[in-house]
């Protein structure tokens, strides 16, 4: 657990000073070694790792737009990852997908840019490990800002009527963007939100990484054993902007502050040291982190480029007559500008 | 465009000009109000209502969750009651999720109460590419709403643009899906070309919808288009122009009404068409502008192109994006081929 968060927020910090490169003193978004958006999960680190260490490689996760530490946790290829995250050809997605757009098979990740739209998917993978009689586990990670989306409470709904192996994860870290969780609930526990649904609901406070693993326990143990949903909200902190780039006007400095000031990471590791683990063996593991990031981000750099033409293939897997993948059937709208 | 523009000096971003409209709607009628995303504290995630709340408050410049059927949904039931509300989806991309309270309610109900009731609601959302944010957020949907009967759809491609034709959306008595481009705004963080930015008026003005503007006068190819492409439409015309090829620009600036007597007056002159489109080309914008002309002026077409997006989603990796998105070399070549036939 404690190495899945160093190396979560470690990589972010490589992926940061990465994606400001070239942005600096003007912030210019399409300027920069990494296209695109990006969005930090520095502070949500304990709710990804205290969950996902339960996990198996045939267990299914989905993730939201602010997927790294998610991945991380579920063990999706490091290198591949930053690879998609640099726009390169041999990422997760040869370069179409980017940060918000991982899918890792290989370990049962996905995530969507799109609010809350990580639910359905989830009870579909739900059902499938019903279906088949597998002991197999959905989870759908999603922010509390996605609470009042229409696509969670229809999940939550139709994972609790058919008893599904899904674990919902709320992380919440107060903000929707710009958004104060008052200004979007009424209903501060969001795990009280379970009992519309007859489902068990359960809060972790405090950042907690230890509570967090022992409540994810028991939630996929009794999705595993066939004994249906569960709804967890962990408190996490939100301790960058929504997005790089995002000047945080909105927010008082003093809830930044105190974001800053309660890390999760601190907190599990003065866990360990009190569980008699020593400074030293905290430093190897995040040595080890740090190494497998730099290896990871050195390595996508190398990478190539996409060939533009690239951009034609993979919208089907089997290309209905008249479109011809690698060569767009018309000469005109693609050039090389 | 020239007949009706002010001597002035001022210039203001389009976003400035758009936000200029609404304060003013807004102070001249209580019933206007704006709700969205981070349109409040924020002022709108690409500056689209930046300002508003000092002078209006959370009451008029209200922020919601997210979720967009209940926000979009609530704008439809407020301006049935007679309301004029401004509802911004964040990115078009996004209309999926509110799907059926935009072409179920807001456009149809109108129709199906036979007029009994009225939607007066203005729908406000980004569109556009070409800052690599892949394909969930990156997408122009123009074809997608104006394919639907029941909405106006709106395009600026101009300050001067953007403010005549926002006082005429919240005006109107339909619902109008007023759709601005990011490239364009002039927003900090993504830089604009630089046409967008120009003179307007402190004044208010309309610029009624169905009204294509010749944003350049030529005589041998006719090129249409709308959005961020009129600029890099300018910008080929340009260099055409010094190769001997003289292209007249129409910009588009509504799709619902269509202004199809412009372009095929142009077309009469001309002989030859080029459509330019940063939407998917099969079912849309491109082949639509085609038919209204071939169905018109069939005998005056002497060539026809088009330029648009490939039915592919937009892709994240700036060689692929570019290679999908029309580019200003990609609108060259399609004149020179139009001009060669």
């Amino acid at each position: 657990m404690f190495e899945d968060m160093v190396t979560a927020r470690y990589y972010e910090e490589r992926l940061q000073e990465e994606y400001l490169e070239g942005k600096q003193p003007a912030f210019d978004i399409s300027a920069g070694p990494i296209p695109g958006e990006l969005h930090l999960a520095a502070g949500h680190e304990a709710a990804a790792a205290g969950v996902c260490r339960h996990l198996r490689e045939d267990d299914v996760v989905t993730a939201p737009h602010r997927p790294h530490h998610v991945a991380i946790a579920k063990g999706v290829d490091l290198e591949r990852m930053t690879a998609e995250i640099f726009g390169r050809e041999t990422g997760l997605s040869k370069g179409k997908g980017g940060h918000m757009h991982l899918f890792d098979p290989d370990v049962g990740f996905a995530c969507s840019g799109i609010i809350a739209q990580g639910c359905p998917p989830a009870v579909g993978a739900g059902l499938a490990a019903k279906r088949r009689n597998t002991d197999g586990v959905a989870v759908a990670f999603l922010g509390e800002g996605a609470i009042s989306q229409g696509a969670f409470l229809e999940s939550l709904n139709l994972a609790a009527v058919h008893d599904l192996p899904v674990v919902f994860v709320i992380e919440d870290n107060d903000w929707a963007i710009s958004m104060p969780k008052g200004r979007v609930t009424d209903v501060a526990d969001g795990s009280r939100r379970a009992d519309g649904f007859d489902l068990p609901g359960v809060r972790v406070d405090h950042d907690d990484a230890v509570a967090v693993y022992d409540a994810a326990r028991e939630a996929i143990g009794r999705a595993r054993d066939g004994n249906g949903p569960t709804l967890l909200e962990v408190q996490v902190h939100r301790r960058m902007g929504h997005f790089m780039g995002d000047p945080q006007s909105y927010r008082p400095d003093e809830d930044s502050e105190a974001a800053q000031n309660r890390d999760s990471i601190e907190r599990l590791a003065a866990d360990l040291r009190d569980r008699g683990v020593d400074d030293e063996a905290l430093d190897e593991i995040r040595e080890r982190a740090h190494e497998r990031v730099d290896a990871a981000i050195e390595w996508a750099k190398d990478q190539p480029q996409p060939d533009p033409e690239a951009a034609h293939e993979d919208v089907f897997v089997n290309p209905p007559s008249g479109v011809t993948e690698s060569e767009p059937d018309f000469d005109l709208a693609g050039g090389d500008d | 465009m020239a007949q009706q523009e002010q001597r002035v000096e001022r210039e203001l971003t389009m976003s400035r000009a758009m936000v200029e409209a609404i304060a003013h709607e807004m102070r001249e009628d209580e019933e206007v109000f704006y709700m969205g995303e981070d349109v409040a504290d924020y002022g709108g995630i690409f500056d689209s209502t930046e300002g508003l709340l000092s002078e209006f408050g959370h009451d008029r410049i209200m922020d919601v969750p997210i979720s967009e059927t209940a926000y979009l949904g609530a704008a439809v039931g407020a301006a049935q009651q007679g309301m004029r509300p401004i509802a911004e989806l964040m990115f078009v991309d996004f209309f999926g999720v509110a799907m059926d309270q935009i072409y179920n309610g807001m456009a149809k109900n109108t129709y199906m109460s036979g007029g009994a009731v009225n939607v007066p609601m203005v729908l406000t959302a980004a569109v556009g590419g070409t800052y690599n944010d892949a394909a969930q957020h990156s997408q122009t949907l123009y074809g997608t709403f104006a394919h639907m009967a029941g909405m106006k759809v709106v395009v600026p491609s101009t300050a001067y643009d953007a403010k005549g034709l926002m006082h005429n959306a919240i005006r109107d008595d339909d619902p109008v899906v007023y759709l601005f481009h990011k490239r364009l705004m002039g927003i900090g963080w993504m830089p604009a070309p630089d046409g967008p930015k120009t003179p307007v008026p402190e004044d208010e003005y309309t610029i009624p919808f169905g009204s294509a503007d010749i944003k350049r006068e030529g005589e041998d190819v006719t090129v249409v288009t709308l959005g961020l492409h009129v600029h890099r439409a300018l910008e080929a015309a340009e260099s055409l122009a010094g190769e001997g090829t003289s292209v007249e620009i129409i910009d588009l600036r509504s799709l619902v009404p269509l202004d199809t007597e412009t372009i095929r007056e142009s077309v009469a002159k001309t002989g030859r068409l080029v459509v330019v489109d940063e939407d998917y080309r099969s079912f849309g914008v491109t082949g639509e502008i085609i038919a209204r002309v071939a169905e018109g002026s069939l005998s005056d077409l002497e060539a026809v192109e088009r330029v648009a997006v490939p039915d592919v989603p937009i892709p994240y990796a700036r060689p692929m994006e570019d290679e999908v998105i029309p580019g200003v070399e990609d609108i060259e070549t399609a004149v020179r081929n139009a001009d060669s036939k």
